[in-house]
């Protein structure tokens, strides 16, 4: 430890790692960070100039952005903080009780659309919303309603379209954290006559409230970076209504050439990922 | 007492079966369409019994320009992005695992912190500074690329990886005159084998469903993996074979079903990316 040299030559492996991770990581968000704060353009532009903050005050009063602003929120709290979320819980818990071939078959079904790649997972749902699509069909049978999901709810069709993505990984921390509780101690609550949701909400809630933190964190930040599922599915569209931060932002980027709007929007949506990084980090503090 | 118990448990699982069986059919659904859709003749958006069975929209897409290049071209992306992160990833875990180090923490901390954060985010500026620097458009590009922003949870995985297998025995081999380096490869890293299968198969998967890197820093349509092809080639048709859209996204999903299925095999139950990852 006190001879440099030998401490500099236990610290080598680690350099390609940090050189990658420097170039290609931290650089380009550094020169996120520097450009968000120009007016850079795609083509015809000699040079960019700084325009401080001009990019920002633009964004909070374009009613487009806001809009992404408010679907990204309705995208991240109907398909991640509930829908994923809670069925996860409910699925993990639910295995807990059924028999092995069930389980087995239920979790291959359902990590199966988690493993898929994501554009394929875009059609398959396209398909299932679409108007002449499975889900119309069924409604057809059970005589109810159908309608043009894509065209009338876009946001809510790829909302369950990320939730059918992306419960797996709930579904797989939750079953790791279930298998942890002690079975005497739901078993002692039973025999004293605590009922289902009783249960639930004093002892298996509080026993897991840790995976539930680290869960909602991760779901979370990857619901906020989903592209390809909308890409595929919508466009953004019909209009913008299903235009998410990360569509809106390559919009900006290069459809409208505007580099240094997009950028600022892309920073925008770094920042909040990076609270809840930090958020998440607390959570673990404990294992580092 | 224990009856009413035993009975009650009876009834329990029951229920529980039943309502994973209802998930189950909902969450089959898309994925018996485009199974079914594959081998119709008249593949329409709907699941249905096909007209006959076929192998039709198969031989329609296994072609040069619609399969081949794509795939050999994901194959080169994710196989060199993979092999990339895996190497980087073992020889820096390997003295944050075994030596302690004031810096240990700051970087630890710091990697778990970039494992968070949303790389569609920063597509943006990577694609402005990759016009400038001229890596636009290259394989080398993207494979570089792909393997650093898939660096940080492999760097943290193979560290939890690694902690568990236990120091005594590089001891000998540091006694007998092993260097570091070789102890890495002949000790630890075949110790940590089912470890090192899933950084691999995680990192590979990851990039081969991944659609907006290659999307974004890949221009030229020979280059492109099929993530990104399945949509060009199938979205700019007016008119969508949908039979051989679901032949061709078959053909793409198999491997990383295969891969993940083989390791969640040896891992007994795959759910050890679950445990690895948990709070």
């Amino acid at each position: 430890m006190s001879d440099p040299r030998r401490s500099l030559a236990r610290a080598l492996p680690v350099a390609p790692a940090v050189v990658l991770l420097l170039l290609f990581l931290a650089g380009p968000i550094a020169y996120c960070a520097y450009i968000a704060f120009t007016d850079l353009q795609l083509t015809g532009q000699a040079h960019s100039s700084f325009v401080g903050f001009a990019n920002f005050r633009t964004a909070f009063g374009d009613e487009a952005f806001l809009n992404a602003v408010w679907l990204t929120l309705v995208f991240t709290v109907v398909s991640s903080l509930v829908g994923q979320n809670t069925l996860g819980l409910a699925l993990a818990a639910l295995m807990q009780r059924a028999s092995k071939p069930v389980r087995t078959l239920t979790g291959g079904v359902v990590i199966t659309a988690w493993v898929l790649p994501e554009v394929v997972a875009g059609f398959l749902l396209y398909a299932f919303f679409r108007k002449e699509g499975t889900l119309n069909a069924i409604l057809d049978a059970l005589h109810l309603p159908s309608q043009n999901w894509l065209y009338t709810l876009p946001i809510l069709a790829v909302s369950f379209a990320n939730v059918w993505r992306g419960t797996a990984f709930s579904m797989l921390v939750y079953s790791a954290a279930l298998n942890e509780i002690p079975k005497e101690i739901t078993e002692a609550a039973e025999v004293d006559g605590a009922g289902g949701p009783r249960r639930l909400w004093h002892i298996t809630l509080p026993m897991i409230r840790r995976s539930i933190g680290t869960n909602l964190m991760l779901n979370t930040l990857q619901t906020l970076s989903v592209f390809g599922l909308i890409w595929v599915m919508t466009r953004g569209g019909p209009g913008n209504k299903s235009q998410t931060l990360p569509l809106f932002m390559y919009e900006q980027a290069f459809q409208n050439s505007m580099i240094g709007y997009g950028t600022a929007v892309a920073l925008l949506l770094l920042l909040v990922g990076s609270v809840f990084s930090v958020m998440y980090m607390r959570l673990l503090r404990t294992e580092v | 007492m224990a009856s009413t118990l035993a009975t009650r448990r009876t009834g329990r699982r029951l229920a529980a079966d039943t309502g994973l069986l209802v998930a189950a059919a909902a969450f089959a659904l898309p994925l018996v369409w485009v199974i079914l859709s594959s081998v119709d003749p008249q593949a329409d958006l709907r699941v249905k019994a096909p007209d006959g069975i076929t192998l039709d929209n198969f031989d329609a897409v296994l072609k040069p320009d619609i399969t081949f290049t794509p795939l050999l071209n994901s194959l080169i992306l994710c196989g060199g992005g993979t092999l990339l992160t895996v190497v980087c990833a073992a020889l820096a875990a390997y003295p944050l695992s075994r030596f302690r180090s004031r810096l240990n923490r700051p970087f630890l901390l710091t990697i778990l912190f970039a494992t968070s954060l949303p790389i569609t985010a920063i597509m943006v500026p990577v694609y402005a500074l990759f016009v400038q620097v001229d890596l636009i458009d290259t394989m080398q590009g993207t494979i570089l690329f792909f393997a650093a922003s898939q660096l940080p949870f492999s760097i943290w995985l193979m560290k939890n990886f690694m902690d568990g297998v236990p120091k005594e025995l590089e001891e000998a081999a540091w006694t007998d005159g092993a260097s570091p380096m070789q102890s890495l490869v002949r000790i630890v890293l075949p110790l940590m084998g089912p470890g090192v299968a899933v950084v691999t198969v995680f990192s590979f998967v990851m990039m081969w469903g991944n659609f907006f890197v290659p999307f974004m820093l890949l221009l030229t349509p020979d280059q492109m993996p099929a993530s990104v092809s399945i949509n060009e080639f199938f979205g700019n048709r007016g008119m969508v074979a949908y039979g051989q859209l679901a032949a061709f996204s078959v053909i793409y999903s198999t491997p990383v079903i295969l891969l993940y299925v083989l390791v969640a095999r040896r891992l007994g139950g795959g759910f050890a990316l679950g445990g690895a990852v948990k709070g």
